[in-house]
This record gives structure tokens, C-alpha cells and sequence, in this order.
């Protein structure tokens, strides 16, 4: 299975990151070069297999649901492109 | 005072034959006078009154083992008021405003911080060719990579600038940069060291530790770095042993088991020399060898290069220009200014495994391709779990060859390729180590050793041995 370069665009559009025109070949062919090793993944037999999501093979821990962060909100703010009023700036959305 | 190792610099320390701060300039000059590119950034001020304070504690007859003893930190640990970038443009803007749980233990250890360490960028890469802040280069041969993607702290340690440094090792990132380094480098079991502030790559893979010039230096560091962090759900709650207490242990009886797979074709004939004359080295102290077989090891590089994608694509989506780090200019409406700041903020490999990682999380794919890594990855593991039955530590190579010519891989696959001896104990949570072991055309090799969980100790106490046998580890590269 490999990918058209139609197809690259729209992944590329779902992690919000552009594929110009003039790069958009040499990507899906790098994409594809990477896709053609996971071929031999379906070779293999994982008949009753369960899925290994955690590398010890256990679930997350869970606390209490309390509070625990104290607020930093200004140190946070501090560092951001664009804050107003207590607030991360974007363009505008919403005319 | 470059060429002491930590358990060195501390007696030094403590006797007074030095003090903190002459050690920092010392090393400080040292970094400005090198050509390696191992640093990121540079953290004289602070260095210098980190020692000031150690010496004064020192003088007091308050410090601890580590007080006063520099080190270089990976700049992917988050460092209050310091740039922490992961070595990516993306990041470059980022002064962090909190420290890693690493950083709070190695300041509360009094450690001196010399600066950030250079690496591949958000920790994607095998050479550390892939920093926004250019290559590091291997002390043993400049015009050789120095793997990654801690090739900053790999090369920071084998060139003297810093006694240890920290790493994180996702696929192999500490332990291949240590063996093509010359140098000692352990990554623990999964959950041993906090991840919190640890900028994520792959946050079901991603493991801190130490590289260092012995395994006695990466014991008194891992005493500091282990341990139970509530801030990071994935830490393990479990007690932290003295890592130092049975170095001194014989390794008589220790049943080591080869791989058959890791000696396979595609492993470098004068790296595999290395790598069994070392083997011999440990049955001349008493341990018994014998054969073993992991037969899913060889799908260690589509699986990892699977999850790790999928983990990076989800975790890398908060990097997007609003709240930190780097933001394109004059965004004309706010999709512009996500796709704009990623694109520009994102180096070429780490766009390319977010968009694998977005394709194979995407629906009508992710069954054939996320979860049917998932299922091959318990494989993997169960394959570990049956050769520990038999065996106490697995050896072998870290790396097919020694560090290759910077620029010499051309395209993303032939060097995913050479991660196939590290990727597979990442898959499984095991703990692994590297540790230099001879030379093969006049560049180090490394020998891995692979330990069952929570073996640390035991992994440590065989690479001390090794070490009071052999002085690999305490060969210099020229000039050095």
C-alpha cells in the first residue's frame, strides 16, 4: 500500500503542518520509503495477541482527585507569544 | 582534573585538593575551548554560583557524594530560567518555567550544571545530525558522528568537558551515543526515572539516565536520578537501591545468554571481534555462556517505528504556537498560524514521523498498523520474558558498526535500520547498558548488556567488574 501525493497533503493537513507544492514528491516518496518497512508487520502472527500499550504491561495509576498544582499562571503567561488580560492571543476567530 | 571520573572528583573535592569552582572554570574553559558543538547552551553564571554554594557546604562539612561535581544536562529536561529547546527550532524560544523532577534532584544533589547538551531534535535521530543547532561531532574522529540522540552528553563525557551527563533513551539514545562514544551509559527500566518535564517523544518508550566514564559513576548518579515522582503517572512506586552497595560483588556463576539474532548478518565483522572478546572476558571472571534466541527481535524497527510515530504525532500536537515556543510571523488567521509555526518550527525528520504517526493513528489504518505493532510488541516481550528464565543479562552489540562518517546516511530508513540491537528492550521496558569494550578501526565499540526489570543493580555490578578488568573505558581520544 503506498500513499498518492494527494493523500501526504491531507495527513500533512491533519497534523497541521504544510507540504508545498515543490516538496510534495520528494515527501511521499520518504513517506513511502518508511511505509514499505512496516510491510512485514502483517506478516506476522498475532493471532490471540493482546495489545501491549504499556511497556510493563500494567495500568496507569490513579490519585486522589484533588487539587495538587498550585497556580504559575503569570511564569506560564511570561514566556508566551501573545497573552492579554490573563489570556493566550490568537488572530482573531470570531469576527 | 578532566580526565577524573565522579567517584574521583569527589574524593578530590572533599580532601580539598580542589575546590567546586576551580573544577567548573575548569571544565567551562574547557567547553569554550572545544569544537565539538556538544552544548546548546552554556550556563557559566549559574555554574559558578552553583559552586560558590558547593564549596561553601563542602567547607561546612555539609555535602553529599555529589556536591560540587559538574555535569552537562540534556537539553530535553526542563531547567527554570533556562532555554530548554530539545534542539529544535520549535522550541529555541522556550525558557522553561519550572524544572524537570531530574533537574530538582541533581540541584538538590548540589551537582553543578555546566550548560544544556546538544541533541538530535525532540530526541528523533541516531547521529545528532538532526539539531536545529547543528551536529555534534565524536571526539575519537571529527568527521564522525557521535550517534544520538544524546550526542551532546555522549560527547560531552568522551571528550572531557563534563564528568556525566545526562540522557534519555527512547530507541537506543543513550546507549548507542555511549557506544560509539567509548563510554558507560545505562537506561533503566521503564519508570524508574521521573519523565516529568522530560520533554516527550514517545511517552510509553522515553527513559532517563546517566552517561558517565564508568558504571561506578552511572551508580552514584542513578542513586540521585531514581526514584518515585508523584508528578509523573508512569513513575514506579519502588524502593531505590544503593546502586553502589554490590558493585564490589563477583560475578561468578552469571549466566549470560547471546542472542543468536544480534550476531546475525548486518553486524559489522570487527564490532562482533570486539564483541565477543569481551564475552570471553566475562567467562575468564566465571561467567558461563550460552546461546539464546529472541526471534521477534528483527520486528523491533516496523514496530517501533510505528508506536514511537503515533506517540510522537499526539504528544508533538501541543506545540503549536499559542502558548510557548516558537510562533511564525504575522499570522493572517489562526490555521495560518498553526501551519505556519509548525512547519517552520519543525525540522524535516521529526515532520516526517508525526505525518507516519498521523497516518497510522488515522481511521481505516489504525488496525494494521498501530494496534498490530501493539500486538508484536507483547511478542517482543514475551520473547525476553522466556530467555530470562534461562539467563540472568543478555549481551551483544549496541550498534551493527562504529560511528559512521557524518552525512553518511542519506535517507530516514537505512538509519532506523541501525537501531536494530536497541530498539526492542525499549519496546519491552527492560533495562539495558552500554559499555566500551575495545576499538574496531581505531573507533570504540560498545557492548550492550541487557538485564531483566528492576536489574539494575545487577547490570552495574557486572559492568564494574568488567571494568576492573579491562580499561577500555579509561582510554581518551587524542588531544583529550
Amino acid at each position: 500500500m503506498s500513499l498518492s501525493e494527494q493523500q501526504v497533503k491531507e495527513i500533512a493537513y491533519l497534523a497541521r503542518l504544510s507540504v508545498d507544492d515543490g516538496e510534495v514528491e520528494q515527501t511521499t516518496a520518504e513517506l513511502n520509503n518508511i511505509l514499505d518497512l512496516m510491510a512485514d508487520l502483517a506478516k506476522i502472527d498475532t493471532q490471540g495477541v493482546s495489545p501491549m500499550s504499556h511497556p510493563l504491561n500494567m495500568s496507569q495509576r490513579l490519585r486522589e482527585d484533588e487539587v495538587s498544582e498550585i497556580d504559575q499562571s503569570q511564569e506560564f503567561q511570561a514566556i508566551a507569544p501573545q497573552t492579554g488580560k490573563n489570556h493566550f492571543l490568537v488572530p482573531t476567530v470570531i469576527e | 582534573m578532566h580526565k577524573l571520573t565522579v567517584a574521583e572528583l569527589s574524593k578530590g573535592l572533599k580532601n580539598k585538593e580542589f575546590s567546586s569552582v576551580e573544577l567548573t572554570e575548569h571544565f567551562l574553559n574547557r567547553i569554550k575551548a572545544s569544537d565539538l558543538n556538544a552544548f546548546i547552551t552554556v550556563t557559566d553564571d549559574l555554574a559558578l554560583v552553583q559552586a560558590q554554594a558547593a564549596d561553601a557546604k563542602i567547607a561546612n562539612g555539609n555535602a553529599g557524594i555529589l556536591t560540587g561535581i559538574p555535569y552537562a544536562h540534556k537539553d530535553i529536561f526542563c531547567t527554570k530560567g533556562v532555554k530548554t529547546s530539545a534542539g529544535s527550532k520549535i522550541l529555541d524560544p522556550f525558557i522553561s518555567p519550572y524544572d524537570a523532577t531530574v533537574s530538582h534532584k541533581l540541584n538538590s544533589a548540589d551537582m553543578i550544571m555546566l550548560g544544556k547538551a546538544n541533541m538530535d531534535e525532540l530526541a528523533m535521530g541516531s547521529s545528532n545530525e538532526k539539531s536545529f543547532y547543528g551536529p555534534v561531532k565524536n571526539p575519537w574522529n571529527k568527521n564522525k558522528v557521535p550517534g544520538g540522540s544524546s550526542g551532546g552528553s555522549a560527547a560531552a563525557v568522551a571528550g572531557r568537558l563534563s564528568p556525566f551527563a545526562t540522557g534519555t533513551d527512547t530507541g537506543g539514545s543513550i546507549r548507542q551515543p555511549a557506544s560509539l562514544c567509548g563510554i558507560t551509559g545505562i537506561k533503566p527500566t521503564y519508570g524508574r526515572v521521573s519523565r516529568y518535564g522530560m520533554i516527550a517523544y514517545a511517552s510509553s518508550l522515553d527513559q532517563g539516565g546517566p552517561l558517565t566514564q564508568t558504571a561506578q559513576d552511572a551508580a552514584l548518579v542513578m542513586n540521585v536520578m531514581a526514584g518515585f515522582d508523584e508528578k509523573d503517572s508512569t513513575s514506579i512506586d519502588r524502593a531505590v537501591p544503593d546502586y553502589t552497595q554490590n558493585l564490589g560483588n563477583s560475578i561468578e556463576g552469571l549466566k549470560i545468554g547471546l542472542p543468536k539474532e544480534f550476531f546475525s548478518e548486518g553486524l559489522d565483522s570487527g564490532v562482533a571481534e570486539v564483541v565477543m572478546a569481551a564475552v570471553k572476558e566475562f567467562e575468564a571472571m566465571g561467567a558461563s555462556v550460552q546461546e539464546i534466541s529472541l526471534p521477534n527481535s528483527a520486528h523491533a524497527i516496523p514496530t517501533y517505528y510505528i508506536i514511537a510515530p503515533c506517540e510522537c504525532s499526539s504528544n508533538l500536537s501541543r506545540l503549536d504556537g499559542v502558548r510557548y515556543g516558537y510562533r511564525c510571523e504575522n499570522p493572517k488567521d489562526l490555521e495560518d498560524l498553526y501551519l505556519r509555526s509548525r512547519s517552520e518550527g519543525f525540522g524535516a525528520e521529526v515532520k516526517r514521523r508525526i505525518m507516519i504517526g498521523t497516518y497510522a493513528l488515522s481511521a481505516g489504518y489504525y488496525d494494521a498498523y498501530y494496534l498490530k505493532a501493539q500486538k508484536v510488541r507483547h511478542l517482543i516481550s514475551e520473547d525476553f520474558k522466556k530467555a530470562f528464565q534461562s539467563v540472568d543479562v543478555i549481551m551483544g552489540p549496541v550498534s551493527p558498526t562504529t560511528a559512521f562518517d557524518l552525512g553518511a546516511f542519506k535517507d530516514s530508513v537505512s538509519m532506523y535500520l541501525a537501531d536494530i540491537y536497541t530498539l526492542s528492550l525499549n519496546l519491552a521496558g527492560l533495562p539495558g547498558m552500554s559499555i566500551p569494550a575495545g576499538f574496531s578501526n581505531n573507533m570504540p565499540v560498545g557492548l550492550q548488556l541487557i538485564g531483566n526489570y528492576w536489574s539494575e543493580e545487577m547490570l552495574l555490578n557486572a559492568a564494574h567488574q568488567f571494568q576492573g578488568e579491562t580499561d577500555w573505558h579509561s582510554r581518551l581520544p587524542e588531544g583529550v
